[in-house]
């Protein structure tokens, strides 16, 4: 006998996601999951992020590593709020370990919440957290041919940044395919080509941040 | 490790329609798998058999009908089916003019079931499996 179903998979996940976002919505945080491959760039976008942001924008981070606390560790000496969250060898961060992560963090006195996802293009797609924003840190040196080759985490995305981009000269990397790459799956997302270490383009991408924070429900 | 956590998904969603309809043992699973959505078929199969011992979904089959993604030429009009990686070019016309939808589909189609419920079990929906 055939039953039809019709149920998506990551049922379960979302259930959890959209508690998860009426929490954020309640306590008046805005929430960015920071999505990218190990190496990209995610603890330092938010420490560069951070001190561009104005003092009424209060920022707190949960950390998403495989194992280990040295990104944590990274931002705690920065004296931002952080928690850190040990997978354990699985691959991706899921609702249920941000909301189990959620009672360590003073979420009263916090504005900006930062997600650093674990370093990965291709399973945390797949898992809402119930983030206000995807976004995907892509970087110079991982080559031009990223969102060709994971056309799935960049279809998610609600901003691509692109970091390291003062090296693009020295690895050759070719902006316009890559732009034309991520909009062949995301055709109006906003790409944002900046260096973590110049502070090259950053004052672009935490412009549009604050924009988005200020129109969340609009 | 992605397939693990995906596959207790598919295990969940069946189980609960098993108990719906009566604790029939489940012989069958259509997946519905976008071509984009980074599904391992092979993973899944072998992790669903560890994940669905002593369950009502033991020793079910999966099926995965692959969904393709769409792409649209927007210099000449063609169409045609991609995967990943991506091609970057139109394959008629060479404009690199192209958009991408669909193929991220991911769900449970349906499920086949015994005739005949499983003996002692129908009255007790709330067992464990």
């Amino acid at each position: 006998m055939k039953i039809p179903v019709i149920k998506e998979i990551f049922n379960a996940n979302d259930q959890v996601a959209a508690e998860n976002r009426a929490i954020f919505k309640q306590d008046e945080l805005f929430v960015i999951n920071l999505m990218a491959s190990p190496g990209a760039g995610k603890t330092s976008l938010i420490l560069s992020t951070v001190s561009k942001l104005p003092e009424t924008v209060r920022p707190g981070v949960i950390e998403g590593d495989i194992a280990s606390s040295i990104d944590a560790d990274k931002i705690a000496s920065q004296n931002i709020p952080v928690v850190q969250i040990n997978t354990g060898g699985t691959c991706h961060l899921d609702a249920p370990m941000i909301r189990s992560a959620l009672p360590h963090l003073p979420l009263n006195n916090l504005d900006l919440l930062f997600i650093e996802n674990v370093g990965n293009l291709v399973c945390p797609a797949g898992f809402d957290l119930g983030a206000n924003l995807a976004v995907v840190v892509a970087s110079v040196s991982e080559g031009h041919d990223k969102p060709y080759k994971y056309p799935g985490i960049f279809a998610t995305a609600d901003a691509v940044i692109l970091n390291k981009s003062d090296l693009i000269e020295v690895f050759e990397f070719d902006m316009d395919f890559f732009r034309r790459g991520v909009e062949m799956v995301n055709a109006t997302v906003p790409i944002f080509p900046l260096s973590c270490r110049t502070g090259l383009g950053l004052e672009a991408w935490v412009k549009w941040l604050l924009e988005k924070m200020r129109n969340r429900d609009s | 490790m992605h397939e693990l956590a995906v596959t207790q998904g598919i295990l969940d969603v069946v189980i609960d329609v098993a108990k719906q309809n009566g604790h029939r043992r489940v012989t069958l699973i259509e997946l519905v798998v976008g071509e984009l959505s980074s599904i391992v078929d092979d993973s899944i199969q072998f992790y669903f058999d560890i994940l669905s011992r002593e369950s009502l979904a033991e020793g079910a089959k999966l099926e995965f009908r692959r969904q393709p993604a769409t792409a649209n030429c927007w210099d000449c009009g063609s169409q045609f089916s991609v995967a990943a990686p991506l091609v970057s070019l139109c394959p008629t016309c060479g404009g690199a003019r192209l958009r991408v939808s669909g193929g991220q589909e991911f769900y449970v189609d349906s499920i086949e079931i015994e005739e005949i419920p499983i003996e002692g079990e129908t009255e007790n929906e709330n067992s464990s499996y």
